[in-house]
């Protein structure tokens, strides 16, 4: 058990300081406006939360094998836009036919855009060595032209389907409440169990962390890093075509720049979280508290009339000050490491050490 | 630095010492690299370091290089006490090195490599790059190498980046001078022009601290023979008074401490039969790094392959492992052509590599002992969809003791671990595959003298119990105390085959240094 708590240490730290940022800014704010606690302002604040954990959890695939994923706001885009295209009829080529999908034809549409998109990604990162950060940069732009392109410019509105055409319900199932709480919220519940479950429990999850730790290692080991990579590009691709479909539902409008941006916002979440961007360094837990840091510091500034301009200096801020505390966590882990082993009874390994010092200055 | 220009600053005469290590210990963690070691650099002679792997030459090298700082005992230069706490340091005090390792931007010209981090300047602070051409090409034509400063390194081949790394140091103009395996990739031609120079640097008053793996060729360039052995300095002759017998056993001192050349030899079937493989070198060369090298392994069979540096050992065992390409040849594993499978194709099929490198291509840093070890099985330990987490779990444990790592748990991280106890990791993960053929490339690097004992012993349990074991090393008392068969490579070739029991050091040695075109086909 101590062992355990031992090995887990760095993990439970950079859990426990996003956490303690979280109770942080509850407190602050709580005791600036007495709504901020209000059990409906809460469950609108998670709603918000909602869609940048999603991506954001997507985004941790990604970050874990020490790639980035920049094209999923476009990819958000991307997936409404075709929704909202297939609710207003899609006219069958060649003929003058007009074809309504039921809903759950365009929920399986938009998640298969998303996938789509990813799969491209995987395919430029893994099989045709492009950097991630190059190859997504591409993809953002690509996608996002994609994204006009199906309204030709113009956006979706009323969204609500018609009973004679039998694609009512796109816009309540996705957007209204179940058990009391908003279908977004719900979404964000099972996905984070599904990953969490997936990092921790499947060979794929072992394989992940290999090869984002040590990845001529892993492939040495017999870990199929390629089909690995393809698989994280296309999870995250999957998890900004869910919320581009949750958002259009959200706004029961698509709307082609939906989502610009969010990219940045998942990316931030998973670092808070404490994840490394050298890959290797991460965990669900971590993430779902990171994005819960940012969405309820940005509605509480809202909440306690802070002006915009200033909500991004302190988002930004506070971003900066999670890596350079993980920073400086990580050094005095390392050296509370390097003692033990340089302790009675065990002769250490110096090129262990150097390496550390080359997986830290990556981190 | 050519021609007139090379008055050695300073006054002395030919061999009055220089330089002068005064009890020089070196600790990292709780081993001890270098026990107190005093050590004399004379001017204008050649030192020449004899010694095994891992017997503190190359620790002492980095400590005058200013790369390493002693964890005690200090440095005298020409009498005053100095402390180099950078290899800047030690260039500004006059000493440069030729790395073992070449330590060369591929993107940059020959001359830009020559001058990194010492460029020159003219008086508006640009680079003065019609100067360092200049510089650069006398240096090189001085060392008789036809390529232009402006070459591209990653153009040239291995043997040519080596010069550039030889010219860097030289640009240098030190008074003393360090070369760590010079010729390592150079050919016999290219050996007898940097010796040539070495004459003129020593005529000059530099001093020469020289070490090379190549036993004969260092006795011929040498002055003044020292011996290191296990972190100290055990002799020192003038070159006169030595030859190869006495080196060797002034490098050896004593047996090994394990000794396997009397196990029984009883092999099954052949498990391992590695045909004609060629496999081309990745440094664009077009030279073959292995060449049509041809190999049977038997079950319960430990054979060796020993070589020097730029045998084509590492490339052979990544080839057969899967990593590399193969450019002609077979390689069928019990009775199956294995040639085009991927890595993980071959560890089912039962074939699988314990690296060179364990730091680079062995460990998986982030993760604890336990994932460590069960990262190559892990896909067969399911439950439905999920880790058997139990299973896991005892099975890690089994492989724990079965291998005998010395840790405070499976969940301890990895890098708590010392170098022995991680190998022991990488080769139990290996072993956790269920493997027919075992290879391993240099399994005993960077690990002391009882965890090497141990690993060994692993070996001929696991082969008795009839896996096939293929190994490189570049220690012959290893090749020889360890192996049921010694295989030996030279330049890409197999070159001789010996029966470990029935030869001597001093064949081997002479085996791995002769050129492979003359005993061409000789046996394989």
């Amino acid at each position: 058990m101590l062992a355990r708590l031992k090995a887990n240490r760095s993990a439970i730290i950079a859990e426990g300081r996003a956490l303690l940022a979280l109770v942080i800014i509850v407190v602050f704010f709580a005791s600036m406006s007495s709504r901020f606690l209000d059990t409906t302002n809460l469950v609108i604040m998670t709603r918000h939360v909602a869609f940048n954990a999603i991506l954001a959890l997507g985004m941790l695939l990604v970050i874990l094998n020490g790639g980035i994923d920049l094209s999923v706001g476009s990819t958000v885009g991307l997936s409404g836009m075709v929704a909202g295209y297939l609710l207003k009829g899609w006219e069958i080529p060649g003929t003058h036919q007009v074809a309504y999908p039921s809903v759950w034809v365009v929920i399986l549409v938009g998640c298969l855009v998303g996938m789509l998109v990813g799969v491209v990604n995987g395919i430029l990162v893994a099989k045709l060595n492009v950097a991630p950060f190059i190859a997504t940069l591409g993809m953002m732009y690509a996608v996002r032209g994609l994204a006009e392109l199906v309204g030709n410019g113009q956006t979706f509105t009323q969204l609500f389907g018609q009973k004679a055409l039998g694609n009512t319900g796109f816009v309540s199932t996705l957007h209204d409440n179940v058990l009391g709480l908003p279908f977004p919220i719900w979404v964000m519940i099972v996905l984070t169990v599904l990953c969490s479950l997936y990092l921790t429990r499947t060979p794929f999850g072992r394989w992940l962390y290999a090869s984002g730790s040590n990845e001529r290692a892993a492939a040495l080991s017999g870990v199929p890093v390629k089909r690995v990579q393809v698989r994280i590009y296309v999870l995250a691709g999957l998890c900004a075509g869910i919320v581009g479909l949750l958002l259009t539902a959200d706004l029961s409008a698509a709307v082609p720049e939906g989502g610009s941006g969010y990219e940045l916002n998942a990316i931030a979440a998973v670092v808070i979280g404490g994840a490394a961007l050298s890959g290797g360094r991460g965990t669900v837990r971590g993430t779902i508290i990171g994005a819960f840091v940012i969405g309820f510091l940005v509605d509480g500034l809202v909440l306690i009339g802070v002006s915009v301009f200033w909500q991004e200096v302190i988002k930004g801020a506070v971003i900066i000050v999670a890596v350079v505390v993980d920073q400086a966590q990580q050094r005095l882990q390392k050296r509370r490491t390097a003692k033990q082993v340089s302790g009675p009874g065990s002769s250490p390994a110096a090129p262990a050490a150097r390496s550390e010092s080359t997986v830290m200055t990556r981190a | 630095m050519t021609g007139s220009d090379n008055t050695v600053t300073g006054s002395g005469r030919s061999g009055e010492v220089v330089l002068r290590a005064i009890d020089i210990v070196k600790t990292y963690g709780a081993t001890q690299a270098l026990k107190g070691v005093n050590f004399e650099v004379r001017r204008g002679k050649v030192t020449v370091l004899f010694g095994e792997n891992g017997a503190g030459k190359s620790t002492l090298m980095k400590i005058i290089s200013g790369v390493e700082q002693p964890t005690s005992g200090h440095l005298e230069l020409e009498g005053n006490r100095i402390s180099l706490s950078s290899p800047n340091d030690a260039r500004a005090a006059g000493i440069a090195i030729i790395h073992q390792e070449l330590n060369l931007c591929a993107n940059l010209s020959v001359r830009d490599n020559i001058f990194l981090g010492h460029e020159l300047t003219n008086k508006g602070g640009a680079v003065d790059y019609g100067r360092e051409s200049e510089l650069a090409q006398q240096v090189l034509d001085w060392l008789e190498e036809p390529i232009s400063p402006e070459t591209l390194v990653g153009d040239l081949r291995l043997g040519q980046q080596q010069i550039v790394e030889i010219a860097r140091a030289l640009v240098a103009d030190a008074r003393i001078l360090i070369m760590d395996e010079p010729t390592s990739a150079l050919s016999a031609s290219e050996v007898t022009v940097l010796f040539k120079v070495i004459a003129d640097l020593t005529k000059r008053g530099v001093a020469i601290v020289y070490i090379s793996h190549h036993l004969e060729e260092a006795i011929e360039v040498a002055d003044e023979a020292v011996v290191f052995r296990d972190g100290q300095l055990v002799a020192t002759a003038p070159a006169e008074e030595i030859d190869l017998p006495w080196v060797v056993q002034q490098m050896v001192g004593r047996a090994a401490d394990y000794d396997f050349s009397d196990r029984p030899r009883e092999y099954g079937d052949v498990r391992l039969s590695i045909q004609g493989v060629k496999v081309v070198s990745p440094d664009g060369s077009g030279r073959l790094s292995v060449n049509d090298v041809s190999i049977d392994v038997r079950a319960g069979e430990i054979v060796c392959l020993y070589g020097l540096m730029g045998a084509g050992r590492t490339e052979l065992m990544e080839a057969l492992a899967g990593r590399e390409p193969i450019a002609a040849g077979r390689i069928v594993l019990d009775g199956e052509d294995v040639t085009h499978l991927s890595i993980p194709d071959r560890i089912a099929k039962g074939m699988v590599l314990v690296p060179e490198d364990r730091q680079r291509d062995g460990l998986v840093q982030l993760m604890s002992v336990g994932q460590n070890l069960s990262l190559s099985s892990i896909a067969n330990l399911v439950k439905g969809p999920f880790v058997a987490r139990k299973r896991e779990a005892v099975e890690v444990d089994a492989q724990v003791k079965d291998v005998r790592v010395k840790t405070a748990g499976s969940r301890a991280p990895i890098t708590s671990l010392s170098g022995g106890n991680q190998q022991k990791v990488v080769i139990g993960r290996a072993l956790m595959t269920q493997p027919k053929v075992l290879l391993l490339d240099e399994p005993s690097r960077g690990i002391d003298v009882g965890a090497k004992g141990e690993i060994f012993s692993l070996l001929f349990k696991q082969a008795e119990r009839g896996l096939a074991v293929l190994y490189v090393t570049s220690e012959i008392s290893e090749a020889l105390s360890a192996s049921h068969r010694l295989i030996v490579m030279s330049k890409g070739r197999v070159v001789r085959e010996f029966d470990p029991a029935r030869t001597t050091r001093a064949e081997v040695m002479a085996a791995s240094d002769t050129d492979a075109a003359a005993h061409n086909g000789s046996s394989s």
